[in-house]
C-alpha cells in the first residue's frame, strides 16, 4: 500500500500566486524595450516572456508584485502601477 | 557449494552475489570485516560495484538512499553507535519507500563505550518502518540477505531491510556455509526495476513537503504494508525452498520443541543455537521445555506467537537489550500477544541476559528455564554481579 | 528562443525572494539533463509542497545536511549505469552548507565526486525564522543575534566556505550573486563544463529576513558586491582566474537599504568594522579596477 509518494513535475502552475499581489503590479510599458531580457532573468516567479523588442510581458496568474523586474528595467520600461 | 568461512566474509560473498550498483563503506567494530571483504572483492575486479569510502555512517546510509532513488541495487553495513548516527536516515528511507538492504552487526550502545554484543541498536530503531530480521547462524545471515533484497524490491513492499546478526558471534565467528551458485541467486532475485526513481526522462519530485493533510496517510500505508509483509514473506520463502533447498517455513518465527512443551524461552539471534543445546539436554532428562526463535521482529509476527505459544504454560523472553524506564521490549511485545485472547500461557517472564557482550552459556538458558515458576514474576537480570552495584555515588 | 521550464511559477516563495531567482537560473542554465539532491530550507519548502512541485527536473529531497551524500549515492548510481552525461547538482542554504552540511560536502570535495554543490547563501536560517548560521555577516541582527544594549549582533565573520572548498583541491569554486544573473549563469555553465567536484556559492537577499522592500532584492545584491562585502571570484584549479572589479562604495549605501542593520547606521565605531571588512576583502582579491593613488 502507498500513500503520497511523490510530485508530478511542475504542478506548481496550479497555485495561481497571483492572487498574492495586494498594492501593485507591472505594467509592461513595450515602448523603449531592447529586449535585453533582465526582467526575464530577475524574476522570482519566472512568469516573465518575450521575444523581440517591446513583447515583454508577465504572467499575471502568478506576479507576486515584487518589483523588482520594474527596477531592472535599464530603459524603466516597466512600471509599477496600482493593483486593481 | 559449501565453504568454512568467516559470518563477515559470508555476507559479502552473498552480498557480491546480489550485485549491487553501490557499496557505503564505513569502519565501526564489529562489521567492518564485511566492507572490508567487499572492498578486496572490487579491488580485483571480482565484483563491479561503485564502493564509496563514506565519511560517516550517516553519509554512509545517505549515499545507499540517493543510489537506490536512482533505481539501483546499494548495500551498507554498520553496528551500535553508526546505526543510532543514521538513525535519522533511516527513518527517511523507510518513508521514502526505498529497498535499501543493511546488515546491522549488533553490538551494545554507548555509554560506557563497549564493542560487544548486544541487541539494543537495531532493536531501538524497530520503530523506523524498517523490515527486521535477527538471524541465528552464518548460514541464516546469508540466506536472509538475499531474502532481504527480494522482499524489499518486491512492488507491494518496497520497504527497507535491516539483517540484524550478533556482533563478533557471527560476524568473526566461523562456520561450513553453503553459498548460492550465482544462477540461482539470479533465479531467486530478479534485477531491481522501479518507476518510482530519479529518471530525467519522467522527472518526479521525490521527499517533497507534506503538511497535516497530507502526512498520515503515508505513515497508514507503510504499517498496512508491514501488515502485507507477513502474507508474502512465506510465499517468498517457499519460491526460497525450492530453489536452495532450506526451509525457513515462514520465515517469521521458528518453533522449536514447543508443541508440548510446558516452558518456552522466546528469544532472537544466535542465543538461539544455545537454548537449542538447552533444551536438547532438558529434554533428554524428560523436561518438556522448548524455543521460540522470533526470526521476523518488523513486522511482528503476533499470530504466528500466539499459535506457538497459547497452550504453553510458562513463558520466559530473553531480551538483549532494553527499553530503559519500562518494560523489556520483546517481552512486552509477546505479552500484548496475549491481550483479549481466548488462550493464552499462566506466566509469561521477562529475563534479561548478554548485554555489552556478557556471555549466556547453556549454565545461563538452564537456570531461565529453572526460574520459570509461578512463584516469581519479576523481571530478572541473569547473572548480573551485585558487586558492581552501590547506591550513592 | 523557447525556454524551457525547469522551474515552474506558482511556488510559494515571498515576493522578491532572492533564492527563487537564484534557483531557477541555475537549474534552467544545468537544463533537463540534470538530477538534484537539495537540503531542507526555504527552497525546498517553498518548491515541493504536496501535491505540487516547482521542478522539471528529477529531484530529491531528504534531510537538512545530506545532500551532498544523497548526490554522491546518485551520482555513483549513474557512474554505474553509464550515465555520466547526466548532471548531478547539491544545493543547500548557508545553514544547511556551511554548518550542518559540512561534513557531507567535505567528504564529497574529498572523494572527488563529479557533481555541482550549489549554496543559497542568504546569511541566516531563514525557513526557521532567521536564525544566525556560520555564514550570517558581522553585526547582523537575528533572533539569535539580536542587537540590543549588550550586543551590535553578530560577533563573527562569514565562514569561508569557499577557501574550505578550495582547500580540498577541488578544480573550480566561485563566488555569484543574483545582482549578476548573467555571470551566475556563466558560472554555472563553465563549472558544469568541469569533471569533479565544483562548488558555487549564491548571494542572495532575502527580503523577510534582511528586512529590506521586495522591489529591491536585484539593487541589494548588486550593492553587496560593489561595496566589496560580496567579492564576486572564480578559482580553476586552485588559482583565482576571475574576480569582478567594482567601484568601491561606501558600505552605508548596502546597510541602509536593510533593516537588519538599522542599528549600524547610528554606531560609528560598527559601521568602521563592517567598512574595514569591505576594506579586506578589496585588497585580498585586488577588486579596484585601477590602483588607487595615493591622496
Amino acid at each position: 500500500m502507498f500513500g503520497p509518494l511523490f510530485c508530478k513535475p511542475l504542478t506548481s502552475k496550479n497555485n495561481k500566486t497571483g492572487s498574492w499581489r495586494t498594492t501593485q503590479r507591472p505594467k509592461f510599458l513595450q515602448t523603449n524595450c531592447i529586449a535585453c531580457r533582465m526582467c526575464v532573468l530577475i524574476c522570482p516567479e519566472g512568469c516573465i516572456e518575450g521575444e523581440e523588442k517591446n513583447t515583454y510581458h508577465c504572467d499575471y496568474n502568478y506576479c507576486k508584485g515584487c518589483g523588482n523586474c520594474a527596477e531592472i528595467c535599464p530603459k524603466q520600461d516597466i512600471i509599477m502601477v496600482e493593483e486593481k | 557449494m559449501k565453504e568454512f568461512l568467516e559470518g563477515s566474509q559470508a555476507v559479502a560473498k552473498i552480498i557480491s552475489l546480489c550485485k549491487p550498483a553501490v557499496i557505503a563503506a564505513y569502519p565501526i567494530t564489529p562489521q567492518t570485516h564485511i566492507p572490508e571483504e567487499l572492498a578486496k572483492m572490487v579491488a580485483e575486479g571480482l565484483l563491479n560495484s561503485e564502493f564509496v569510502n563514506v565519511e560517516s555512517e550517516h553519509s554512509a546510509a545517505s549515499v545507499v538512499l540517493g543510489a537506490v532513488a536512482t533505481g539501483l541495487r546499494a548495500y551498507t553495513a554498520t553496528s551500535s553507535q553508526g546505526l543510532l548516527l543514521m538513525s535519522e536516515v533511516l527513518f527517511n528511507i523507510a518513508g521514502l519507500r526505498l529497498p535499501v538492504v543493511l546488515t546491522c552487526a549488533n553490538r551494545a550502545v554507548s555509554a560506557p563505550i563497549n564493542i560487544w554484543n548486544d541487541q539494543q541498536d537495531s532493536i531501538s530503531l524497530r520503530d523506523s518502518g524498517w523490515i527486521q530480521f535477527y538471524v541465528e547462524n552464518i548460514q541464516e545471515a546469508v540466506d536472509f540477505h538475499l531474502i532481504a533484497y527480494r522482499i524489499a524490491e518486491d512492488k507491494n513492499v518496497m520497504l527497507p531491510v535491516m539483517v540484524c546478526m550478533d556482533g563478533y558471534i557471527l560476524t568473526h565467528g566461523l562456520e561450513v556455509v553453503e553459498i548460492p551458485e550465482g544462477k540461482m541467486v539470479e533465479n531467486f532475485l530478479p534485477p531491481y526495476q522501479n518507476n518510482y526513481k530519479l529518471d530525467v526522462e519522467n522527472p518526479l519530485t521525490l521527499g517533497f513537503l507534506a503538511d497535516s493533510d497530507y502526512y498520515m496517510e503515508t505513515r497508514f500505508a507503510i504499517q498496512k504494508t508491514h501488515q502485507e509483509v507477513l502474507k508474502l514473506l512465506p510465499k517468498i520463502i517457499q519460491e526460497f525452498k525450492a530453489i536452495f533447498g532450506r526451509d525457513y517455513q515462514e520465515g517469521l518465527v521458528e518453533a522449536y520443541r514447543t508443541e508440548d512443551a510446558e516452558k518456552v524461552i522466546v528469544a532472537m539471534g544466535s542465543v538461539c543455537g544455545t537454548i537449542k543445546e538447552a533444551v536438547d539436554d532438558l529434554r533428554k532428562k524428560g523436561k518438556k521445555v522448548g524455543l521460540l526463535k522470533i526470526i521476523t521482529y518488523r513486522p511482528f509476527p503476533s499470530n504466528k506467537i500466539y499459535e506457538a505459544l497459547k497452550d504453553v504454560s510458562k513463558v520466559a523472553v530473553l531480551d538483549r537489550a532494553l527499553s530503559l524506564g519500562s518494560d523489556a521490549p520483546l517481552y512486552s511485545e509477546i505479552r500484548s500477544v496475549f491481550f483479549g485472547k481466548k488462550r493464552a500461557p499462566k506466566l509469561i517472564r521477562s529475563f534479561i541476559a548478554g548485554l555489552g557482550g556478557r556471555d549466556i552459556t547453556l549454565e545461563s538458558i538452564k537456570t531461565i528455564f529453572k526460574k520459570l515458576s509461578l512463584k516469581e514474576t519479576e523481571e530478572e537480570f541473569i547473572d548480573l554481579k551485585p558487586e558492581l552495584l552501590k547506591e550513592k555515588l | 528562443m523557447e525556454r524551457k521550464v525547469l522551474f515552474a511559477s506558482g511556488h510559494t516563495a515571498c515576493a522578491g525572494c532572492g533564492q527563487a531567482i537564484a534557483a531557477r537560473l541555475v537549474i534552467e542554465t544545468a537544463g533537463p539533463n540534470t538530477i538534484v539532491a537539495n537540503n531542507t530550507g526555504c527552497l525546498e519548502v517553498f518548491s515541493t509542497k504536496y501535491p505540487e512541485s516547482s521542478w522539471g527536473i528529477p529531484w530529491i529531497h531528504s534531510l537538512f545536511e545530506n545532500a551532498a551524500a544523497v548526490a554522491s549515492g546518485i551520482e555513483s548510481a549513474l557512474k554505474y549505469k553509464g550515465r555520466e552525461d547526466i548532471q548531478v547538482i547539491c544545493q543547500a542554504g548557508d545553514g544547511g552548507t556551511a554548518d550542518i552540511g559540512l561534513q557531507a560536502l567535505s567528504g564529497m570535495w574529498e572523494r572527488g565526486h563529479n557533481i555541482l554543490s550549489i549554496c543559497y547563501d542568504n546569511e541566516a536560517y531563514m525557513n526557521t525564522g532567521i536564525q544566525r548560521s556560520g555564514l550570517t555577516p558581522f553585526d547582523s541582527d537575528t533572533t539569535t543575534t539580536p542587537f540590543g544594549k549588550k550586543s551590535s549582533g553578530n560577533p563573527t565573520l562569514k565562514k569561508p566556505v569557499p577557501e574550505i572548498a578550495l582547500a580540498h583541491g577541488i578544480p573550480y569554486v566561485a563566488t555569484a550573486s543574483v545582482g549578476f544573473p548573467q555571470d551566475l549563469q556563466k558560472k554555472v555553465k563553465k563549472a558544469l563544463s568541469i569533471k569533479g567536484p565544483k562548488y558555487i556559492q549564491i548571494h542572495v537577499p532575502c527580503p523577510l529576513g534582511w528586512r529590506h522592500e521586495p522591489r529591491l532584492t536585484y539593487k541589494i545584491a548588486r550593492l553587496a558586491v560593489e561595496t566589496g562585502l560580496y567579492p564576486l571570484i572564480e578559482y580553476e584549479n586552485g588559482v583565482l582566474t576571475g574576480v569582478r572589479k567594482i567601484p568601491g562604495l561606501p558600505v552605508e549605501e548596502y546597510l541602509k537599504l536593510q533593516a537588519r542593520f538599522k542599528h549600524i547606521l547610528s554606531n560609528p565605531e560598527e559601521l568602521k568594522k563592517i567598512q574595514e571588512i569591505a576594506n579586506n576583502n578589496i585588497k585580498r582579491y585586488n577588486l579596484f579596477a585601477e590602483e588607487k593613488s595615493n591622496p
